[in-house]
């Protein structure tokens, strides 16, 4: 906590200039000899790091109020995310997270379950090695409605007090976890790609930020709980354990939680469409596999390899391919187990969207093209040439099977 | 219905590098523009007030240059816009960020119902429209594909929740997040921006607002810390498939053997 002080006496037209320069968001202004930072400061003290010295300095200030007693906060929780039809897998995925960071301070791993006749859902979770499932059962909390799952949300955080929560950035757990977050006054981090935890219980949070431009560390140390959310492939499932040992938790659920403004009038289940995200083989296309004969040779190599065909967004742009086949910041994040990469140059927002599958082939006659800086093998050669080859080489190798 | 539209100033290009000596954010000195998610709200404030009556005002928080995002909504149709700015709000994670709009909409009162964009381009968070909604003590619903009616005291949208289509009616006043490409919004009016008048424009700062305690605005409201920022991480093992397209083709094919893709 702090705030920036211009030293005034020490401004000249030079460092001022500097400084303008230096800072990645414009926010000085200089008029009149007079140095001023406004309200476009992000607060990165940039200026104070590497500007002019003693120029501008960073003021520490005590925080106001109470010292956090961070041992009163126990328990990583994960929220269990389900349509009241079956757990959503990213689940799953942030309980295998939520062991890791509890292991390294010796916490319980909880899940939050909120819903009606949700208790089939609290052995799954238990099979995962939950520690304890906090269950939150009522006709009226069926369908999900902001307000209610919130006050539900709300009365688990004050009666258990957990320290870190982990929430699935699907879009139900994008609407509920910011206002659980805000009635806690309570930091939340968005779309986090990497978490660890410090022995002090405070939760290193990194995420892609700009675009997946630059990567910030962010940390809430004087706030609990710390609240994160993370997509659905972004973290790897756990296997189930072989001995659950963990106990369901009937919470009460009170009349005044169930108030809304929020009437549900229908709810019907989207038509099954390909989820790219769900594929462990893709074959994804650009610019320079745009071509109708190219895209038809990668779709039947996609079905030849039992996956699915992807796109870059100038294709989904194009309407060459549905939006729904495009991977990257604004399409969906992929983490297949091979992924080949045809014609792409690899813009950093497509390349945010599958960069940790596990295998990475890129096909691209540039050299330089980006795409190589993410793949873990190389090809720089014409799509042209080897698509169709390949194509035939398999057909081959499926044929003597 | 009067309707209040939360817009953003974002950076025109996210190109950012990170130098990795210096560890200093290099940014192209690309000029500002509002937020494309926020443009298929205001088209849908638009033709809410088009079909209801009503009026339709924008409301931004950012330094004193945020005014041409405001200007830009003008524009395209809304009467005026707020743009919150001072120099206490600077460093304001989501949680801050989020309080200082909703004090500023408390500000600026009157209205029946708020909508957002789906996200942001640079903090691209798509939080802060549900924390607005909480500290204001209103219904909020995200990804919102369509109103299908407005009545006396609610309206109906139709949202998309992950797999399912759920069709919902909340009672206004509430705040609303719109899911991108769910209409086409219109261009700013050359006519219009010929009308664009100082007044339309307004400002508010800390002292303005009902909350005048500076602890919960800024870096002092913020509840996280950056704590470092660096480049992302180039993938370090590398292998190169070499040769004629012949022999690249054939390492390839290896490869997806060797993996049991066939």
């Amino acid at each position: 906590m702090g705030y920036l002080k211009i030293n005034q006496n020490l401004v000249t037209d030079e460092n001022a200039a500097t400084l303008g320069k230096l800072c990645p968001f414009g926010a000085f202004s200089y008029a009149d000899g007079k140095l001023e930072i406004n309200s476009a400061c992000k607060m990165c003290k940039m200026c104070v790091r590497k500007g002019p010295a003693g120029v501008v300095e960073f003021v520490e200030e005590e925080p106001a109020g109470e010292k956090l007693d961070k041992s009163l906060w126990r328990g990583v929780c994960v929220y269990a995310d389900h349509d009241g039809e079956r757990i959503h897998r990213v689940t799953y995925e942030l309980i295998g997270k939520a062991r890791e960071l509890a292991a390294v301070i010796d916490h319980p791993v909880y899940a939050l379950l909120i819903g009606a006749n949700v208790e089939k859902f609290a052995n799954q979770l238990l099979r995962y090695g939950v520690d304890k499932v906090f269950v939150y059962n009522d006709a009226a909390l069926k369908d999900f409605r902001v307000e209610t799952y919130t006050a539900a949300f709300y009365d688990f955080i004050e009666q258990i007090k957990p320290s870190s929560i982990l929430v699935g950035a699907t879009n139900l757990g994008r609407q509920l976890a910011p206002r659980v977050a805000a009635r806690c006054h309570a930091g939340l981090t968005a779309d986090c790609t990497v978490l660890e935890m410090k022995e002090n219980t405070d939760l290193v949070q990194i995420r892609p930020a700009f675009g997946g431009n630059i990567m910030a560390q962010i940390i809430s140390t004087n706030h609990r709980p710390q609240f994160c959310t993370a997509r659905y492939k972004v973290f790897s499932e756990p296997k189930p354990v072989d001995d659950p040992h963990g106990e369901v938790i009937s919470m009460t659920v009170k009349p005044e939680m169930l108030k809304s403004g929020i009437e549900i009038l229908s709810s019907v289940e989207k038509p099954k469409d390909i989820d790219i995200s769900e594929s462990d083989v893709i074959v994804a296309v650009g610019r320079g596999a745009a071509s109708e004969s190219l895209r038809a040779m990668a779709k039947e190599l996609a079905d030849a390899l039992g996956g699915v065909l992807a796109c870059t967004r100038p294709l989904a742009e194009a309407n060459v391919l549905d939006a729904k086949h495009q991977i990257g910041l604004s399409g969906r994040t992929v983490k297949p187990k091979f992924i080949l990469c045809l014609g792409i140059s690899g813009a950093v927002q497509f390349a945010a969207g599958m960069k940790s599958s596990d295998c990475i082939v890129a096909v691209n006659t540039d050299a330089t093209a980006p795409i190589f800086d993410v793949a873990h093998y190389g090809i720089v050669g014409d799509v042209n040439e080897i698509l169709p080859e390949l194509l035939a080489k398999i057909k081959e190798a499926k044929a003597d099977v | 219905m009067n309707i209040l539209v939360c817009i953003k100033q974002v950076p025109g290009s996210n190109h950012v590098e990170v130098d990795p000596v210096t560890g200093v954010l290099k940014r192209d000195g690309v000029a500002g523009k509002m937020n494309p998610y926020d443009l298929y709200a205001i088209e849908q404030a638009l033709t809410l007030t088009e079909q209801y009556g009503g009026s339709v005002k924008t409301i931004t928080m950012g330094p004193p240059q945020a005014r041409r995002v405001i200007e830009e909504s003008i524009c395209m149709g809304a009467e005026g816009g707020t743009v919150l700015s001072d120099r206490k709000f600077a460093g304001a994670d989501v949680l801050a960020t989020a309080y200082t709009l909703s004090q500023g909409i408390e500000r600026m009162g009157n209205y029946d119902l708020i909508l957002c964009g789906k996200q942001t381009t640079d903090g691209d968070t798509a939080q802060v429209g549900a924390e607005v909604s909480e500290y204001l003590g209103i219904p909020n619903l995200s990804n919102v594909l369509s109103v299908e009616s407005v009545e006396e005291d609610s309206i109906t949208v139709v949202t998309s929740l992950d797999n399912r289509v759920v069709t919902q009616r909340v009672k206004l006043p509430c705040l609303l997040s719109m899911e991108s490409d769910v209409n086409t919004p219109r261009l700013p009016s050359y006519k219009r921006r010929q009308t664009v008048t100082e007044d339309m424009v307004s400002f508010l700062s800390f002292a303005d607002f009902a909350d005048q305690d500076a602890n919960h605005y800024g870096l002092n409201g913020s509840a996280t810390q950056v704590e470092r920022i660096f480049p992302p991480e180039k993938n370090t093992e590398k292998h190169s498939i070499t040769g004629s397209a012949a022999e690249q083709t054939q390492g390839l094919f290896d490869l997806i053997t060797a993996r049991k893709l066939i």
